[in-house]
């Protein structure tokens, strides 16, 4: 290879460090496309948070941010876990009904005394069992997706509807709790401190180990290989029965995560957890930069769409002047953007 | 093409590493293979042969272990093995790259090639010696120079096509299974291509080279093995087989079916007298084709001759309305034509049948039936149905004359060889009675009997009046069917010739590169 390069005729520049960052990340760009919608993800957040800053105040400091991080951190775990599904190309609708079931069912667990761990390894599983389930629906019986996880999502509505449809309140000194517990990690001025929860912890470690996953393992090539093409994939000698069950297995398993990070922050599980919650992930997922068709994408994306939807009610509730009920129109329009955005991409990649 | 390829034999004094013997596969209760055999020797590049449907991908799916093999024996270097699921065809040295180019175009060159075999550490998959591995393997296939980095969407077909065979050579296979990698080259990619197989058979090892392409086997392979009605035909040195023996065993029957075609079409051939069906003056359009005049006669067969990438399909799409010129004007019966759109080119009964029948053609889920009435149904717009009769009798009129093998004309398309599949196509146009029609590769990847009988209906529409623009990639399929041939080179045309006994493909390949050394 480097017999063929021929030889650097440029004048030796003195390349600041700033320059070649902006150089590499240029290339990156240039090679990689569709990078360009997670950029721009990272952008508009950032922008937001300047709007916010000027508009309002008080968004650039500890309390904001770590309220923003803490209030969104079952959405961060979730989003984390649909990258995972539309990455293979896939679709998992099941995910907040699993989260109302699996909190309903932890509560009632844990109020009946059974050991608070147990509890919280039970509401995983629920998770991990609701996923292995779609998956091998989607795998083994050729069963669409978008129709495996439906089903699904309707079952573990009723089974949770089933166990209880009154608020269930976890036992004021439930150790579940301390999942949600205010840790003060720096402490400023009056309440500007940085807090974080134990669930916070979790979606960080979530986030890691995902992107880990994503691009460290084969599993994780895989599952990129997956959306790219799935035919090809076979042909290749991918295992790819086996990773396409796996990503529902880990989509239920994280929704099972995410409920008790959520459960653990309020104290009150109820059959109506959750209602969207699926469709906020996916928004999170596309604004994030992922491509519903599969192959493309990026967890890191993921949770900059989270933070993007977080911080976004938290502008709307500053702004006292907006009604709530604009939330949804504001989210669509900025879906909107984002899928406008990719299919401006896409269209430069054909050119 | 080159003339053959004359590698030392070295099958005499060493053993195959690849014995299949009698094997037999059964898909679903359907036999197809019967009792195989197939030897593979080391540093030896083997062709398959057969028409379609004669067991060639499936002998290949059974050597990879995709299909699981009913009655018979694969040895591997002496010893028997069980194939069964690519996993254990790849442990026993076996490696493949399919016939659509088998690659995740979402992914890098360097991750296409290395996927399922990144370097691992402890932290995981390491990129950096994952593509140093990458482009060590491309080097061995003389691509040392492609970016490991680059996107693979953004390479040509023939670059792909030697990814996905980087990616085959990974593991160091002994045997390294080509299905028709040829098919979406042209004659430059294709030269690329046998460089790096020879570079490969050089290094001992033993590559089956499935492919249509008469012409490319001779040109690489050492020996050859024919397939017909999943039984084998015997293995032959390439060198000592003709190529008319060749298409015999292959299709079961001798070529005067074949010397046939070319004689009457020669006898057909006349002058174009009179007013033209249809004239094009300047049409082109910017970045797809250079303004050209072209007009067409009665019963005229124009073929398209040109490299691909000459913009053979494009001025085809041009003239038939498919694609919006953006110049020139086109006459119809002397009157002036618009042509804006696919539907109104139907309705001055100019139709155009497109290179892809999947993509641009069959609609798979429906039935035959459905497919052939299609375009009438479409011209004649939905408020006015067919009726059922008519219908009827057309489907069954084009389904015997043009020999349409389907269980049935309420069969699914998908059902169908890739042959009848192109009929039922042309059937489509056909239906619209079409005065003007362009047939865009209609005998791409169909069999060679096919293709004997789609030219036949070619000719035979001629015959009817009918005025053909004939595009193929195979030149000598455009010179034997054409009266006239307009030559295309980097997309415009560069002249005409009257076809006649002293033409040959040879002589369109001189012209197109007489043409370069105008230009230089």
């Amino acid at each position: 290879m480097t017999a063929l390069q021929s030889p650097r005729l440029e004048p030796q520049v003195e390349a600041s460090p700033h320059s070649r960052l902006w150089e590499r990340v240029k290339r990156v760009v240039a090679s990689n496309p569709s990078v360009l919608p997670t950029a721009a993800a990272i952008v508009i957040f950032i922008g937001m948070v300047i709007y916010g800053e000027v508009a309002y105040g008080r968004i650039v400091q500890y309390n904001t941010l770590s309220n923003l991080l803490i209030n969104n951190a079952h959405l961060i775990i979730l989003a984390v876990a649909m990258t995972f599904v539309i990455l293979t190309g896939g679709i998992d609708l099941s995910v907040g009904s699993v989260i109302a079931l699996s909190s309903v069912a932890g509560v009632m667990l844990s109020n009946a005394g059974w050991n608070p761990w147990v509890v919280i390894v039970l509401m995983i599983l629920i998770g991990t069992a609701f996923g292995l389930a779609s998956g091998i629906l989607i795998q083994y019986f050729n069963v669409q997706p978008f129709i495996a996880t439906l089903a699904m999502m309707f079952l573990g509505r009723g089974l949770a509807s089933l166990l209880s449809t009154r608020p269930e309140r976890l036992a004021d000194d439930s150790p579940i709790l301390w999942l949600g517990e205010q840790l003060k990690v720096i402490d400023g001025e009056k309440v500007n401190d940085v807090v974080i929860t134990p669930g916070v912890i979790i979606a960080v470690l979530v986030v890691i180990v995902a992107f880990f996953v994503l691009h460290r393992t084969r599993t994780g090539r895989t599952v990129y290989a997956i959306g790219g093409s799935e035919s090809s994939s076979s042909l290749m000698g991918l295992a790819v029965p086996r990773t396409k069950v796996l990503v529902y297995v880990i989509s239920g398993t994280l929704a099972g995560v995410s409920a008790v990070v959520y459960t653990s922050r309020l104290g009150i599980a109820q059959n109506i957890t959750g209602i969207g919650w699926e469709l906020d992930a996916i928004a999170a997922t596309v604004i994030g930069g992922t491509l519903l068709t599969g192959g493309y994408g990026y967890v890191l994306g993921s949770v900059v769409g989270a933070l993007v939807l977080g911080l976004m009610n938290v502008l709307i509730t500053r702004d006292g002047g907006i009604p709530p009920e604009m939330t949804t129109i504001i989210t669509g329009g900025i879906l909107l953007v984002f899928v406008l955005l990719q299919r401006l991409v896409l269209m430069r990649r054909r050119t | 093409m080159t003339a053959t390829d004359a590698s030392p034999s070295r099958v005499a004094d060493e053993r195959p590493v690849v014995e299949m013997i009698g094997v037999t596969v059964e898909i679903e209760g359907r036999p197809v293979l019967h009792e195989v055999d197939l030897r593979l020797y080391p540093g030896e590049v083997h062709a398959l042969m057969g028409g379609n449907g004669a067991g060639k991908s499936s002998l290949v799916k059974a050597l990879t272990g995709a299909y699981r093999i009913g009655a018979g024996e694969v040895r591997i270097a002496g010893e028997s093995v069980s194939l069964a699921g690519p996993g254990a065809a790849e442990s026993a040295g076996i490696a493949a790259a399919f016939q659509d180019v088998d690659l995740c175009v979402n992914l890098s060159v360097a991750e296409n090639v290395m996927i399922g075999h990144e370097e691992r550490r402890w932290y995981g998959i390491a990129w950096g010696a994952t593509r140093r591995r990458a482009v060590s393997v491309l080097e061995e296939l003389g691509l040392g120079g492609l970016d490991p980095r680059s996107a693979v969407a953004t390479l040509a077909p023939a670059m792909q096509q030697l990814v996905a065979i980087a990616r085959a050579m990974v593991t160091h296979p002994k045997v390294l299974v080509l299905d028709e990698p040829t098919s979406s080259l042209d004659a430059d990619e294709v030269a690329t291509l046998f460089r790096a197989l020879r570079r490969l058979r050089d290094q001992g090892v033993a590559i089956l080279f499935v492919s249509h392409f008469l012409e490319q086997v001779y040109a690489i392979s050492d020996r050859i093995t024919v397939l017909r009605d999943g039984r084998g035909q015997g293995e032959y040195p390439t060198r000592e087989l003709d190529r008319a023996v060749l298409i015999s065993k292959m299709i079961g029957k001798d070529l005067t079916e074949l010397r046939r075609i070319g004689s009457e079409r020669r006898a057909h051939r006349a002058d174009p007298t009179g007013e033209p069906l249809y004239q094009a003056a300047g049409v082109g359009r910017r970045g797809e084709f250079a303004p050209t005049d072209l007009e067409l006669h009665r019963g005229e067969i124009v073929g398209l001759g040109g490299l691909r990438g000459s913009g053979r399909s494009e001025l085809g799409q041009l003239l038939a309305g498919v694609v919006r010129r953006d110049s020139g004007t086109i006459r119809v019966d002397g009157r002036e034509a618009a042509l804006p759109n696919p539907a109104a080119a139907l309705r001055r009964r100019v139709a155009f049948a497109s290179e892809d029948r999947r993509d641009g053609g069959i609609i798979e889920e429906l039935s035959v039936r459905e497919n052939i009435i299609l375009a009438l149904q479409g011209i004649r717009g939905w408020a006015r149905p067919i009726s059922r009769a008519e219908r009827d009798a057309l489907v069954d009129r084009f389904m015997e004359s043009l020999a349409i093998v389907a269980p049935g004309p309420d069969a699914p398309a998908r059902q169908l060889s890739g042959g009848n599949q192109q009929k039922v196509l042309l059937a489509r146009w056909l239906a619209t009675r079409p005065h003007v029609l362009v047939l865009d590769e209609p005998t791409r990847g169909v069999d060679i009997a096919a293709k004997v009988e789609l030219q036949a209906v070619v000719a035979e529409l001629a015959r009817e009046g009918v005025a053909v623009v004939f595009i193929s990639s195979e030149l000598d399929e455009v010179v034997r069917l054409s009266d006239r041939i307009v030559i295309l080179k980097d997309r415009r045309k560069i002249g005409e010739v009257s076809n006649g006994p002293g033409l040959s493909v040879d002589t369109i390949i001189e012209m197109i590169a007489a043409d370069t050394d105008d230009d230089a």
